[in-house]
């Protein structure tokens, strides 16, 4: 035990990310809801919960890792939903069609704030917000204000009732044995490409540098504006794959969704480890952040906790977690 | 880190602590301002045993700490700025207290050299050495009767430095006493009554300044025989022009107000170092930052690399051109410091060594470990944060970035600064050597004779345009300072 706590390996990030994590899952272990905890389907559910929040953190990562921040992601979220089910709904799309539309308009969103930020050297936080407030508007404009479901009204006012198209079932589905969702597939896919993008990739190297010093990083050579545009218009894109996956389990694209899920990705980044001054941290952080997050949630729930009270902890177990680990950082 | 030392100070002396980078000054200073508070050994000020666990403790017993680094708040008043932490107030220290402040601000506009209606401006918009000053006046608030001075002049020119010596001068005869750290040997000289050397975190001796001369300084401070302090020129036979300028003209950021850098032109050729001198608000470093793309407006005259038109547009067309800038402030400009050595010695030359946007780890990992070696840069590992070296290692990682990109053209500004003697001189022979290489350097430096030594031409730089230009055996320093501070030279006009 104590080679495993060994001090050299506490001031990794990843292994105090590790920790956080274990902690949560004791929790868990010690408020099994009579056994609950211990199902696998427990753990399935908690995946599959928390893998819209996770896909939106993947994008939320390259962000904060240039020192940025994206508050649009959870409102482009909405809007990538409510366009996703347009497309394929009422309009008719095919499937390849409306995703390729729906992740292109996203990458647009995402593209919008960064040239604000990169180009017109807006602040993250007030560009963002401006796109959050612009991108919920414009799902509310397209969608007519309504959830928009198989449910299309006629011209006489009546209901005709469409088929759900297949490819809302094999987004919304479980493989395997029914022991894992497609959704969580996705996040881990999407988990890969950031990785890909941070650790192989020439622009991941210089994201890292934009958050860990923007002026040296200029005076290297570095094409700031550039990888900044990569980084929000990454995020926009996991906004759109997320709206995705929501609408297809929802099977309706609700103009109001997603409101608040950019707080719970960053605050899946933050409790990772990743420093929100950027230039530390990574998407491996980020992964054990969203386990974290997903199992706390899950433990509260499986154990009956009213909604007030499971907020509060929340909030607070957020604070506890950062708390520990930049304690541990100092020493 | 620090064994057996004994210091002292002595009312209204100049007591200079000296060595190189690690030796165990900089945790001396943090004893004596509460900031290390685990030793052994006791302190005693004015006859009386202390042990200062917090710096509010060692302010409030008269020890004050002018850091290298600055401790101001940019955007913050001059005035608000001296009296921050102690504002004068009533009413229990509830309410402000404005009036008195400026009241008692007028004993400080001679003494920084301002108007009192400037001592209510922003300090951002003031010059580095101002800047310095204020520092120095808000030590002085607190009534510091100790006052430590962490390389103070690193980024002054000579008048003022002149002005901080005479500052120096005066809270002397007022009965303060102060500790000076200083790499630079002609201002110990200068300024110190006594000198005290400490090497490996071990005290050396302690001299009278007269009584210690400079050759036996520096084998205290590196316990080593000292050769000539610059290496031999090298002339490269049928050297031709590297880099060219005609006219060359550095807009100021202010479209209504003369030019930063107006109409220069000068020649550089390969495996030749050639000095620009000038004082601060010469231009010499906006010439460089033009050079490079560092503004984001035309800089019009007609710039030539390897006889090819360029265009100054952005940093990375610099590079992609063969050019590179080691910039004066190696944390803020120079290094990504949280990164490991190995990211940031690759940094700008990446469209290389990645493949199609792809890294190659191991050619990264293979050219950091050359350089490492090359260069003689002391490290635990590559992986290592470049924040936790030394300075004289960091500036070689700066260099081992640059260098990377395999320049044609060097643009060198202050590139000693802050580091130790052993390492200054490693550099001035890797200059030399890069040379041979057929580079060619253009240096900016704030130490006079360090730029005499190492150039093989020197370019002086009045107000923005080139005022004389020496060759090595005409350049002294009397005659580059005074064609820098405007008098006509007694040297070669410019061309």
């Amino acid at each position: 035990m104590k080679r495993f706590l060994s001090s050299q390996r506490i001031g990794l990030p990843w292994f105090r990310a590790f920790l956080a994590l274990v902690l949560v899952v004791a929790i868990g272990c010690a408020f099994n809801a009579n056994g609950a905890f211990f199902r696998w389907s427990a753990h399935r559910d908690m995946l599959r919960q928390v893998s819209v929040d996770g896909i939106l953190a993947c994008g939320m990562t390259l962000v904060i890792v240039t020192g940025g921040i994206d508050l649009a992601v959870g409102s482009v979220l909405g809007l990538s939903a409510v366009l996703f089910a347009t497309f394929s709904l009422h309009d008719g799309y095919s499937a390849f069609t409306s995703i390729v539309a729906v992740v292109a308009a996203g990458i647009l969103a995402g593209t919008a704030s960064g040239t604000l930020v990169a180009r017109f050297k807006v602040q993250p936080f007030i560009a963002t917000l401006a796109m959050m407030v612009f991108a919920r508007g414009l799902a509310k404009w397209v969608s007519g204000g309504q959830k928009i479901s198989t449910a299309i009204q006629q011209a006489d006012g009546t209901f005709a009732y469409g088929t759900l198209p297949r490819i809302f079932d094999i987004i919304a589905v479980r493989v395997c044995g029914g022991n894992i969702a497609v959704v969580t597939l996705i996040f881990l896919c999407c988990v890969a490409l950031s990785w890909i993008v941070l650790e192989k990739l020439r622009y991941g190297r210089y994201l890292y540098a934009i958050g860990g010093n923007e002026e040296a990083a200029r005076l290297s050579g570095v094409p700031v504006a550039r990888a900044k545009l990569l980084a929000y218009g990454m995020s926009g894109l996991f906004a759109a794959i997320a709206g995705i996956c929501q609408a297809a389990q929802e099977e309706q694209g609700d103009p109001e969704a997603g409101a608040g899920y950019e707080l719970t990705s960053i605050a899946i980044v933050v409790i990772g480890g990743t420093s929100l001054a950027g230039g530390r941290g990574g998407i491996g952080l980020t992964l054990l952040g969203a386990l974290t997050i997903g199992y706390l949630e899950k433990i509260l729930s499986i154990n009956a906790v009213p909604e007030s009270s499971r907020l509060m902890l929340t909030g607070t177990i957020i604070v506890t977690a950062v708390l520990f680990q930049r304690r541990k950082n100092t020493a | 880190m620090l064994d057996d030392v004994s210091f002292d100070l002595r009312e209204g002396e100049v007591h200079v602590l000296a060595g190189e980078n690690g030796a165990g000054k900089s945790t001396l200073i943090k004893i004596l301002a509460g900031i290390h508070t685990e030793y052994e050994g006791a302190m005693e000020l004015e006859g009386k045993p202390v042990h200062f666990s917090t710096p509010q403790e060692a302010r409030q017993c008269g020890i004050s700490v002018i850091h290298q680094e600055m401790s101001l708040v940019d955007s913050m008043s001059v005035l608000d700025n001296i009296y921050l932490g102690r504002e004068p107030s009533r009413f229990g220290g509830c309410w402000l207290d404005r009036t008195t402040q400026v009241e008692q601000s007028g004993k400080f506009c001679e003494m920084l050299d301002l108007s009192c209606d400037e001592l209510d401006r922003p300090v951002e918009g003031f010059s580095f050495p101002v800047k310095n000053r204020i520092e120095i006046a808000k030590a002085l608030t607190s009534d510091a009767r100790v006052l430590v001075m962490d390389e103070p002049t690193s980024a002054l020119d000579r008048p003022e430095v002149d002005k901080l010596f005479a500052l120096i001068e005066t809270l002397k005869k007022a009965g303060c006493c102060i500790v000076y750290i200083s790499h630079k040997m002609e201002e110990i000289y200068r300024i110190a009554d006594r000198i005290t050397v400490l090497r490996d975190g071990r005290w050396v001796g302690t001299a009278e300044a007269k009584d210690c001369p400079e050759q036996r300084l520096i084998q205290w401070m590196i316990c080593r025989e000292i050769s000539e302090q610059f290496p031999e020129p090298l002339r490269v036979p049928g050297a031709a022009a590297r880099l060219e300028l005609r006219n060359f003209i550095v807009p100021a950021r202010n479209p209504s107000q003369r030019p930063t850098a107006g109409g220069v032109s000068l020649r550089v050729h390969a495996g030749e170092i050639v000095g620009i001198a000038g004082l601060q608000g010469s231009g010499a470093s906006e010439l460089f930052q033009g050079l490079f793309g560092c503004f984001d407006k035309d800089c019009p005259g007609t710039v030539e690399i390897d006889g090819i038109a360029f265009r100054p547009r952005n940093p990375t067309h610099a590079i992609q051109r063969g050019l590179a800038y080691l910039t004066a402030d190696r944390k803020s400009t120079g290094l990504v410091l949280p990164m490991s050595v190995e990211k940031n010695v690759s940094l700008s030359s990446l469209p290389w060594v990645s493949l199609g946007g792809w890294l190659r780890p191991r050619k990264e990992r293979a050219n950091a470990r050359k350089h490492v070696d090359s260069l003689h840069i002391r490290l635990a590992s590559l992986d290592q944060a470049v924040g936790t070296l030394s300075g004289g290692n960091q500036q070689k990682v700066v260099l081992a970035k640059w260098l990377e990109t395999k320049p044609g053209v060097l643009l060198l500004e202050d590139p000693t600064r802050g580091v130790d003697i052993g390492s200054k001189r490693e550099i001035y022979s890797l200059m030399r050597q890069w040379t041979a290489e057929r580079m060619a350097i253009l240096l900016i430096s704030s130490e006079l004779p360090e730029l005499l030594g190492l150039s093989d031409r020197i370019i002086v730089l009045h107000r923005g345009s080139v005022a004389a230009q020496f060759s090595k055996e005409d350049a002294t320093q009397e005659n580059v300072l005074a064609a820098a501070m405007g008098s006509v030279a007694p040297g070669k006009e410019a061309a």
